[in-house]
């Protein structure tokens, strides 16, 4: 697509939202806007940036995504297979361990998710370690996306992997600490952020193709749902063991600071 | 000079987001494949790409917090102190939609989901079905977080648990995958994930702070959050019930 095409669909696109801000802003409110001048060009920077980051999008992040994805699933890649043999899922190994790295390596620097954990350490009062929960936010991110790739190899639905995610996020809900419970589900909105997205896609969409018996459409998607759904899972863990740490620890001075923060 | 000090420290948190694929990416190139690129794939391209990413991704942030984020927030507590309840569900419903309708990820899946469902037969093979299947998904997401936001705005209000909201939509879900046409069922699953990410989850955050701060008896960590929450979860719902009943009403479909 054309540059200017490009400028002109995400124009529209940002239309909606500024429609609606300004609509509410100047009917509703009746109130005037302060430094307008300063957000109309915020709007335009939107509308520039967002070309931009599309253009690029299509240019280096969904080819590389797919490359990795043809690449490590390549015949001549992959171990010799014996004549007449099926290849057996471990065979992808390294497309296991390109994602998990990608998961992990992506989340563990996200800007929002140290904000996040910062607050929630402050918030609880050193019950729970901000690095710890980067960490655990991590860890069910790339599981989620090392499980998601497996899933595309094995040929299975979607589905059984959602289902048994749901069950293990609703009871560790009702063992969970209460004040960990929405930043938990919370977590997994945050791992996903505007360049992993595009690039797990592709490396999911890339996978289905290239790996014999597996379809696009069928097997394709799935991993961005599955890396939404791990770190819950891991995050209400990680508050049960520190809860269940403080709570082993025979220091009295411990609990007496905790209750301090808790009112 | 102070907005350039910004946009710099913007565009390093934006290196420091791309900086992990392309160091993993990379090492994989080098130690692991060790194979030239194809040619269909310049390097210098992919560099190219991998610049307006950077840019457009540092403008794209920087603007909105120049623009939307302080209107949209402010608007949000204006809402709140109106003290009309319809007013302020009115509100929230649109600042969903309008949220999602601009979401880069959302854009950039949907794309390819349509891409790939006409590929795969679902919808006719046309430029044109491929941009009607594209937008029509887009705007069913918005609609879908459009209405988890009023959702979680009636829980603030009346102090719904959160979490046996979710296992309801969860169940919702399960059940309604049983019906579902299967080739929707991944795009579904993946919707919700997709549109949490940039522009919607600060701005649905700052409403439902606002309101769980100005609400007495709610707690703004407790009660402040469940709306990103919420707002995974219906898309897959709309998506699901879109695939159910409305995948004929694309021109083409089969």
């Amino acid at each position: 697509m054309t540059l200017i095409a490009i400028f002109w669909d995400t124009l529209l696109d940002i239309l909606p939202i500024a429609a609606i801000i300004f609509g509410f802003q100047y009917i509703v409110i009746r109130k005037r806007i302060k430094h307008l001048s300063q957000v109309l060009i915020g709007f335009f920077m939107v509308w520039v940036g967002l070309s931009f980051f599309l253009v690029g999008l299509e240019q280096a992040l969904f080819p590389m995504g797919e490359l990795m994805a043809t690449q490590l699933t390549d015949t001549t890649f992959l171990p010799e297979l014996a004549a007449g043999a099926e290849r057996h899922w471990s065979d992808y190994y390294w497309v296991y361990l390109f994602a998990f790295t990608i998961g992990a390596s992506t989340t563990i620097a996200e800007p929002s998710l140290i904000a996040v954990s910062l607050k929630a350490g402050e918030i609880s009062g050193g019950t729970i370690n901000p690095l710890m929960l980067r960490i655990s936010v991590a860890l069910g991110m790339a599981f989620g996306i090392t499980l998601g790739t497996w899933r595309i190899v094995m040929g299975w639905p979607l589905q059984w992997f959602v289902l048994v995610a749901y069950i293990l996020v609703i009871i560790q809900t009702f063992r969970s600490p209460r004040s960990i419970i929405p930043l938990a589900f919370d977590s997994g909105g945050v791992t996903t952020s505007t360049i992993t997205v595009p690039i797990i896609a592709a490396l999911g969409l890339g996978l289905a193709t290239a790996i014999p018996g597996r379809s696009p459409i069928m097997d394709g998607f799935g991993m961005i749902a599955l890396a939404c759904l791990f770190p819950i899972i891991t995050v209400m863990g990680y508050a049960q063991v520190a809860e269940w740490l403080e709570r082993s620890r025979p220091s009295s001075d411990i609990t007496h600071t905790h209750s301090d923060h808790t009112t | 000079m102070d907005f350039l000090i910004s946009l710099s420290r913007q565009l390093k948190d934006s290196l420091r987001d791309l900086a992990p694929v392309v160091l993993v990416i990379g090492f994989f190139q080098l130690v692991v494949i060790r194979q030239p690129l194809p040619d269909s794939l310049a390097l210098i391209d992919l560099a190219l790409g991998l610049v307006f990413v950077v840019v457009g991704l540092t403008l794209f942030i920087k603007g909105l917090e120049l623009g939307l984020f302080p209107i949209g927030e402010n608007l949000a507590r204006a809402f709140v102190q109106k003290g009309s309840v319809t007013w302020l569900l009115l509100f929230a419903f649109a600042l969903g939609l309008g949220s999602t309708v601009a979401e880069p990820a959302l854009i950039a899946v949907a794309a390819r989901a349509s891409e790939v469902v006409s590929e795969g037969g679902l919808i006719a093979s046309s430029e044109s079905a491929q941009q009607s299947f594209a937008f029509i998904l887009r705007m069913v997401v918005a609609i879908s977080v459009g209405t988890a936001v009023v959702v979680g705005v009636l829980r603030i209000l009346k102090g719904w648990p959160l979490h046996l909201m979710i296992i309801g939509g969860y169940v919702v879900v399960l059940l309604l995958t049983l019906i579902a046409p299967s080739e929707i069922i991944g795009i579904a699953y993946d919707s919700g994930g997709v549109t949490t990410s940039t522009i919607t989850v600060p701005l649905v955050t700052a409403l439902g702070v606002g309101l769980a701060t100005a609400i007495k008896g709610r707690n703004p960590m407790l009660d402040g959050f469940g709306l990103i929450a919420f707002a995974s979860v219906m898309p897959i719902i709309f998506v699901l019930l879109f695939g159910i009943f409305g995948l004929n009403l694309i021109a083409g479909s089969t």
